[in-house]
This record gives structure tokens, C-alpha cells and sequence, in this order.
């Protein structure tokens, strides 16, 4: 659905890091995590395209100003990268955006008696706010977080707040264990062996070792994948990655967009 | 008292195709129809034009395959699409429930693949007309090598003109040093329309790490960057040759549909803006209709080819 949208906050979170958070209209909320928005900048032709966002968090507030006593929202949180980004960080409570969402297949929430691991890399934490807390409705889980340095690692105290118990790495030990996230992970699967469900979204080497330790220990694993796109519906093919049944001859190339962004881990090709 | 209003006439005739509105959906930038069905009435624009179909199922090329520009977009998608007897048995079911020509985008990798191509669909009364696809930049084999070379194109479009009786369109690349010839050969070889342009070749390089931005190195430029390029072309063209033209090239509202139309189009499609609003043909339909109205144009029509001077 293309909807306009009316900025209600746009925070600075962290150096460089936004939470912003939008109207929208109620049947935003059929939304599951791991679906995304595509938001159009400005009505200018530069920046042209529309910007993918996961939806970090949504939900409905009280207000006097409309007919049912309450407004919808969204909120997403991205990274000042380029021109785009940098826009929309400029922008304040009041301004308005064009938005298309939500978008994509999102997370399979799985079955209650396994326990949940979400592993985030930086900006990556934002779709797994959302699941979270879906998931610690009925079960318990576990969040990984890791950055180059304490400023990338966003919300933790958002996910503790929600019960999820936090593990935290960082490039530089500035927060938590030096060393890579995916590490302190593999060191808590090694510990319990329950079953368990893994749930990541981060830099493209972070899935990967995510996707070797889930097949190595026999874990289901979704990754969230994020890419260059253009349209978000499946239309210009610009975001495509690789199946796993993909060859020269064979090809099978998967939309981001449409057959993602969430995908099993077992689904896509992991060479480079 | 009440006021009869009269809306303006939009229909327009292509090739013998005859179309409620002269809005048209470009090639690889619509799907296969259905993926914008949600957003908007796949009934109110003049045709559809499919991702551009080949002989067998094409993987296109690595990624990245698109990057933004200023005021438009790079792709070097090259051609991944499900192939014709896909499209035949799994897309165009759909597309027959919709009460809007089809028009199918065809592309060979060699000079036969065009003829078996357009044999293949003659029989399927569903697809309205082709699209001769001679000017895709991105791929190695066929496609711009048709498109750049006056007798190869012409030898393609009368392979092509044999092999089916249905309406022939052929899209022309802008990538010549001049289009007017290329138009010609494709006019004297059959086709009974042209529609132009396609994308520029360009490329983007990220500074950073000293490589191209694309795969593919280079790539298509689209978007309202290439706009005044696109109507010049359409100018000469229409000045070079008596059959109607299809305008394309940056179109994002309907003052720059009917800015193709005075140069001398006689319908437009829409590429790039159906990425960033997907009910953007459908708004252009309209907007067209509303502009006829308040300046008291009865026919859409009256404007093809009415550039004052």
C-alpha cells in the first residue's frame, strides 16, 4: 500500500544512527516482522529512488486528534550513508514522506518450545526489534549484538526492556567481549544443546558465518538481507541474490525484495 | 443549473492496436503485469509491454545491477526473464483476465531466435502485438549489435515481419550516432511503429574503491535525466518517418506525456517512474485526461505532432 506520512520524531540515537518514527494508516499493523518500507525522500527527482527500510517497531498511540482516538505509527532506524539517508535525517516532526510498506516476506516465528537467537551486526538490530517482540510473548530469547565499536551497537537497552537476555561484542571491546558476535554465539550453542532457531540480520560476512555455524550444528536459520533496489515489488530485478541451486547453467537468481528480505539460510548461495 | 461535461477523447490506434489512453507500461519495469495489480486498475492505461522475453529462460547478469544518478538510474539487469513458453503457460493466463492489450517484448540472442520468437506467439490471440527488442545495452550477444547496425536491424525486422502477422513494434536505441537512419531501415523492413528510446549507455564509477559501481561495467541510463534527449529523438524521428511512434524516456507525470505527444508521438510509456510509484501510469492516464479537459482539447490527438515553431 503507498501511503503519505507525517514525521512524528527523528532521533539521533547514536553518532550517524536515526530512530524515526511516522503515521500510517491501521492496516500497517497486519505487518510481521521482518517486512519492510520503501520511502520516498523528497518529490524531487534527486535523490530518484525510494529508500528500503525494516520496520523496527509499530504500533498505536493515544491521541485527541483523530475520530477513533488513536493514530498508527512505524518506526524505522537506519544509518546516515549517502545522499538519502542523509536527507531524511534533516528531517523534522511535521514533514511528510511518501511510503510504501509493508513489503516483502518477513520471519517465521517458529514453534514455542525452541528457544530464539536473534544475532544483529549494527544497523542490522532494526528488523529484530520487532520479532522480539513478537517472540518473547511465549518463549525466551537471545540477542547478539555486535559493531565496530560501542556507537553501532543501537537499542540494546530496548530489547533488554522487553526481557531479552543481551550478549554484546564489539570490533574494538569497547562494549561487551572484543572479538567478533558471531563468536561469543557460537560459543552459547556449543554450551545448550536445546533446540533453538537462529534469526540474523547484519553485514553480508556476519550471515555467513551465522549460515556455516547454523548448518554446521544443524540449526534452522533465517538471515534478513538488505540490497540495492529500485522498486521493492519484484519488478526491475535490480536486488537479486543467489539460490542455492544457482549455476551457470542452472540459473537461480531470488528478488530480495519480494522472496525476501528474510530468507532460510539453506535457501541461498553462500560462495561469493 | 447542471453542466454537460464532455470528456476528451484519449484513444489512440498503433499499429492497427487500438488503445483507450496513450499510456503504455515500458519494457522491464513492469513485470509481467500482475506484481502491480494492488496498487493500481490494470484497466485504465492504453497497454501493457512485458519484460523483455527471450527463447529460453535467461539468468541475466551479476550484481550490483542498478545504481541512482542524478535524476535517474543505471541497470545492467541483462534481460533475466522466465523465458517464452514460461511466460506463455504461467504469466500470460493472468494477463488474459485483463481487459488491456498485451504487448510482448521480444529478444534474440541471433537473428533466428528473433524469427522462431515471433512464430511462436502468432497463433496467441491474447498478445495484441510485439516488440521488437534490437536496442537492449546490457547484454553481449544480439541485442545492441541489431540495434546500432542499419542492415542487421532490418534484416531482424523482416525475419521478424515473415514470421507473424501480428503488429510490429520495434524499439530503437539512442546509442547511434544518428537515430533517423536506423528508424528508416526499420520503417522500409516492416515495422509499423517505432518506439524510442531505450536506455543510455552510461556508466558509474565509486571512487572509493576505484572500481565500477555495476557489474557490468557499464549500463542503461533511464529516468527524467534522459528526458531531453528521448524528445529531441522523437522529433527527428517524426520528421524521418510516416509510422507512429511511441515516446519514451523520463516520463513521470503527464505533462511530460504530452510533451512526447507534441514532438510527435502518438503514445508514451512509462518506465522508471512505475519503480518509485507503481500506480504512476494509471496517475499519468489521468492527468492527461484532466490537462485535455482544462485547456478545452476534445481529442488527444490533436496534439500529436503540434509543436508550435
Amino acid at each position: 500500500m503507498q501511503f503519505k506520512s507525517q514525521v512524528l520524531s527523528n532521533i539521533e540515537v547514536s553518532p550517524g544512527y536515526f530512530r524515526m518514527r511516522m503515521t500510517a494508516p491501521t492496516s500497517v499493523l497486519e505487518a510481521t516482522p521482518g517486512q519492510f518500507v520503501m520511502v520516498r525522500v523528497s518529490c524531487a527527482i534527486d535523490p530518484l529512488l525510494r529508500r528500503p527500510f525494516g520496520i523496527y517497531d509499530m504500533g498505536r498511540f493515544f491521541t485527541p486528534y483523530t475520530d477513533c482516538g488513536h493514530q498508527t505509527f512505524l518506526e524505522i532506524l537506519y544509518k546516515v550513508v549517502g545522499q538519502g539517508t542523509g536527507m531524511l535525517a534533516d528531517l523534522h516532526q511535521g514533514d511528510h514522506l511518501d511510503i510504501i510498506a509493508p513489503l516483502g516476506k518477513g520471519f517465521d516465528l517458529g514453534v514455542e518450545e525452541e528457544e530464539k537467537i536473534l544475532i544483529g551486526g549494527g544497523v542490522g538490530l532494526a528488523p529484530l526489534y520487532l520479532l522480539a517482540r513478537e517472540l518473547v510473548k511465549s518463549q525466551k530469547v537471545r540477542l547478539f549484538a555486535g559493531g565496530r565499536t560501542k556507537e553501532d551497537l543501537l537499542c540494546i537497552t530496548e530489547f533488554e526492556r522487553l526481557g531479552v537476555e543481551t550478549y554484546v561484542a564489539t570490533d574494538d571491546g569497547t562494549l561487551g567481549d572484543r572479538g567478533l558476535v558471531t563468536q561469543v554465539m557460537m560459543k552459547h550453542l556449543a554450551a545448550h544443546s536445546s533446540p533453538k532457531r537462529l534469526y540474523a540480520c547484519g553485514p553480508l560476512p556476519m550471515l555467513r558465518a551465522v549460515a556455516g555455524i547454523a548448518e554446521e550444528m544443524q540449526v534452522p536459520c533465517q538471515v534478513s538481507l538488505e540490497a540495492f533496489m529500485a522498486c521493492g515489488m519484484g519488478a526491475c530485478l535490480g536486488c537479486v541474490v543467489k539460490g542455492v541451486n544457482h549455476s551457470a547453467e542452472t540459473p537461480d537468481y531470488r528478488c530480495v525484495c519480494k522472496d525476501g528480505p528474510v530468507f532460510d539460510s539453506t535457501d541461498l548461495s553462500w560462495s561469493n | 443549473m447542471e453542466q454537460k461535461i464532455s470528456r476528451p477523447n484519449l484513444a489512440v490506434e498503433i499499429a492497427g492496436i487500438r488503445l483507450r489512453n496513450p499510456v503504455m507500461t515500458a519494457s522491464g519495469t513492469f513485470g509481467y503485469g500482475r506484481e502491480f495489480a494492488d496498487y493500481m486498475d490494470l484497466e485504465s492505461i492504453g497497454a501493457m509491454i512485458t519484460k523483455g522475453l527471450s527463447l529460453k529462460p535467461k539468468a541475466g547478469n551479476p550484481t550490483p545491477r542498478i545504481v541512482e544518478t542524478p535524476g535517474g538510474m543505471l541497470n545492467a539487469i541483462g534481460l533475466q526473464n522466465v523465458g517464452i513458453e514460461a511466460f506463455i503457460s504461467s504469466k500470460l493466463p493472468f494477463l488474459r483476465t485483463i481487459n488491456t492489450p498485451v504487448i510482448v517484448n521480444l529478444y534474440g540472442n541471433t537473428l533466428e531466435e528473433y524469427g522462431e520468437l515471433a512464430a511462436r506467439i502468432d497463433g496467441i490471440a491474447e498478445i495484441a502485438g510485439i516488440e521488437v527488442n534490437i536496442s537492449c545495452p546490457n547484454v553481449k550477444q544480439g541485442g545492441i549489435v541489431f540495434g546500432t547496425d542499419p542492415v542487421a536491424a532490418a534484416q531482424v525486422v523482416a525475419l521478424v515481419r515473415k514470421a507473424t502477422s501480428k503488429p510490429l513494434i520495434v524499439k530503437l536505441s539512442p546509442n547511434v550516432t544518428d537515430i533517423c537512419v536506423m528508424a528508416r531501415a526499420c520503417v522500409d523492413a516492416g515495422a509499423e511503429a517505432l518506439s524510442l528510446i531505450n536506455t543510455l549507455t552510461g556508466m558509474a564509477i565509486d571512487l572509493s574503491s576505484r572500481r565500477p559501481v555495476l557489474a557490468n561495467v557499464t549500463g542503461g541510463l533511464s529516468g527524467p535525466a534522459i528526458k531531453p534527449v528521448a524528445l529531441r529523438m522523437v522529433w527527428q524521428v517524426a520528421k524521418a518517418v510516416k509510422v507512429p511512434l511511441i515516446g519514451i524516456g523520463g516520463v513521470m507525470n503527464a505533462k511530460d506525456a504530452l510533451e512526447f505527444m507534441l514532438a510527435g508521438a502518438t503514445a508514451i510509456q512509462v518506465g522508471t517512474a512505475n519503480f518509485l510509484t507503481p500506480s504512476a501510469s494509471q496517475d499519468i492516464a489521468r492527468g492527461m485526461e484532466r490537462w485535455l479537459y482544462d485547456n478545452g482539447v476534445k481529442d488527444v490527438r490533436e496534439i500529436i505532432g503540434a509543436l508550435r515553431s
